[in-house]
């Protein structure tokens, strides 16, 4: 089921099947193209499969933004090694959840993405790792494959052909780690979540230490209509470099939040006025994150004449990230806003990598005693020094993700921990207490 | 240890589908169905599980320890789960919070003294755009509000 209204902005691709009767039912998807692209696809080389992506322009949606064709040429498709397809559902990234709509209302999209993933690499089986929390998704999906089996598009011999792919749902326990690549790796042969050392990448040594190929839901879902449609379709849809469209999120402090399909590259404003609504109660946008909480954090002012792309958001010195976009109006306290921010990335930590473990702590602390209004004008210096020195020195982006806002938030917004200082209290606190958990 | 014919059943399958010699990718699996079903990761349970994937118990124990679902003490028959991350912060989670914890006398990861409902503040659970938003065991509640959130707990004590 849908939680928001469609808006008449959105171009839907990936989304088209949302809305329909029974649209995760496998007679809704095959009454609706559903499988046209795994039939093409099955007569088609897999190089020239991996060329259609590559024509597409579509980059990988889970937040790095790498280009999926290329991911795919990097698996070794002749080794004697058994390959693996992977789907990262483990969406956990603070401001998503977009993941969840598209399995929800269209589980048979994603089957038929991994079994495309399959033929290109020569892969014959797939797991879906779907974050714990994510019960009734695993029951949909479960229902689905099921169903696919039935009607023979999962299991041996696929459509009188010498293709067999089997597809499997994989429960996640509680980490937002594990929505790191090598760390879901890890997780999905029954270890604790924390990161490998790469190179090798999954592509070479992934999936119990076969060639792998992991990506995003939403990336999956987006295979079948480029086969489709055509690679060229698809990138006309976004800008010169990234393909498509993409799943938004927006959330906070608009009047129409909800989960979007809009073209790469429509412009913030646009987006905040004309598909979220505006800005709730008339106030002024004070602070932006393009795409989930390991984003820099871009001011109102920055958001002008900005538009949602990967390649603007980097000259931004931002990210595009996995799509979760979260508003705040004039009346957010920044402090607070990065101490909950930090708060996650502290208990998130897998401690694997020291500046990560000790940095997130420390810096978790820091902002709590400035919340509090027991801060120093030093530490505010030092809040920025701190998160400086995590970056580029973990295993994993985790480090990068919770330095990232936080010294975008200390050196845009310095005015307003210098107004917490010296015991004042916090001018915009509601609550009586940050409640710390 | 003696689970519903339902339980033994994922278990069986999920011995079978992962590659051969791979059988301890189960286990995290098998922990949390087991633990949705007897209420909470028991020693014997660790045991158990360790002998049907083929490890030591410790090797259990290690792992289950990162998992935050995992839980090594039973918690109320509802478990309700208040995300304060920042979207849901920014629409006032952390008000609800507070709210709940009152109601209901209990803090993070408490249970109340007759063992029915138990609290956690949680992290980011995927339902930004529809914030506040909070879990009760694997039922999602979406743009919940204090009145909401008010009658949502006095449900809880009635249909037990």
């Amino acid at each position: 089921m849908l939680y928001n209204e469609p808006s008449p902005l959105e171009i839907k691709v990936l989304s088209k099947r949302f809305g329909l009767a029974n649209s995760e039912s496998i007679d809704t998807y095959l009454a609706t193209e559903g499988y046209a692209a795994f039939e093409k696809a099955l007569h088609m080389k897999p190089e020239e499969i991996i060329e259609e992506l590559k024509i597409s322009n579509l980059r990988g949606r889970g937040g790095a933004g790498f280009p999926t064709g290329m991911k795919w040429s990097f698996v070794p498709r002749t080794s004697p090694k058994p390959k693996y397809i992977v789907v990262n559902a483990d969406e956990s990234e603070p401001g998503t959840c977009k993941d969840r709509v598209l399995i929800e209302n269209d589980p048979h999209q994603l089957i038929e993405g991994m079994l495309i993933a399959g033929l290109a690499v020569d892969a014959h089986a797939g797991y879906i790792y779907v974050r714990g929390e994510y019960r009734y998704l695993i029951d949909i999906l479960d229902r689905a494959i099921a169903e696919a089996y039935a009607r023979g598009y999962l299991g041996k011999n696929l459509r009188g052909t010498n293709f067999s792919f089997d597809a499997y749902t994989h429960t996640g326990a509680g980490a937002y780690e594990c929505g790191e690549e090598s760390a879901l790796l890890e997780s999905l042969e029954g270890k604790r979540g924390v990161p490998r050392i790469r190179p090798p990448f999954p592509a070479v040594v992934g999936a119990f230490q076969c060639p792998t190929i992991l990506n995003n839901v939403e990336t999956y879902c987006a295979v079948p209509p480029i086969l489709r449609d055509g690679g060229a379709a698809f990138a006309a849809l976004g800008v010169p470099k990234a393909g498509g469209t993409k799943l938004t999120c927006l959330s906070g402090h608009i009047n129409k939040p909800g989960v979007y399909e809009l073209p790469l590259g429509i412009p913030v404003m646009k987006m905040i006025d004309e598909v979220g609504g505006g800005m709730r109660n008339g106030k002024k946008l004070k602070a932006f994150i393009p795409g989930g909480s390991s984003c820099p954090v871009l001011t109102g002012a920055e958001c002008e004449n900005l538009t949602m792309d990967y390649d603007s958001m980097a000259k931004a010195k931002s990210m595009l990230g996995s799509g979760g976009v979260v508003i705040m109006d004039e009346d957010t306290c920044m402090v607070k806003a990065a101490l909950r921010i930090m708060r996650f990335y502290a208990h998130e930590s897998c401690g694997w990598c020291i500046p990560c473990r000790e940095g997130t702590a420390w810096l978790r602390k820091l902002l709590q005693r400035f919340h509090d209004g027991g801060g120093r004008k030093s530490d505010i210096v030092l809040i920025g020094d701190l998160a400086k020195n995590m970056l580029g020195r973990t295993f994993c982006p985790l480090g990068d993700a919770a330095a990232l806002p936080t010294i975008s938030i200390v050196e845009k917004f310095y005015d307003e921990f210098a107004a917490h200082l010296d015991g004042k209290p916090c001018p915009y606190e509601k609550v009586s207490r940050l409640v710390m958990a | 240890m003696t689970f519903s014919p339902e339980l033994e059943a994922k278990f069986a399958r999920l011995l079978t589908i992962y590659p051969p010699g791979r059988q301890r990718s189960a286990m995290i699996p098998m922990l949390l169905f087991a633990q949705d079903e007897i209420g909470a990761v028991t020693d014997e349970l660790v045991r158990e599980v360790a002998g049907r994937v083929g490890v030591e118990p410790l090797q259990v124990e290690e792992v289950l320890s990162y998992y935050s679902m995992l839980h090594r003490k039973p918690l109320g028959k509802y478990h309700v789960q208040i995300c304060t991350n920042i979207s849901c912060l920014l629409m006032g989670g952390d008000e609800l919070w507070e709210q709940a914890c009152e109601k209901l006398g209990i803090g993070h990861k408490e249970v109340t003294a007759d063992g029915l409902i138990s609290l956690e503040e949680v992290e980011c659970i995927g339902a930004c755009s529809w914030a506040p938003a909070l879990q009760v065991n694997y039922d999602f509640h979406h743009h919940a509000t204090p009145e909401k959130l008010d009658r949502l707990l006095d449900s809880l004590r009635k249909i037990s």
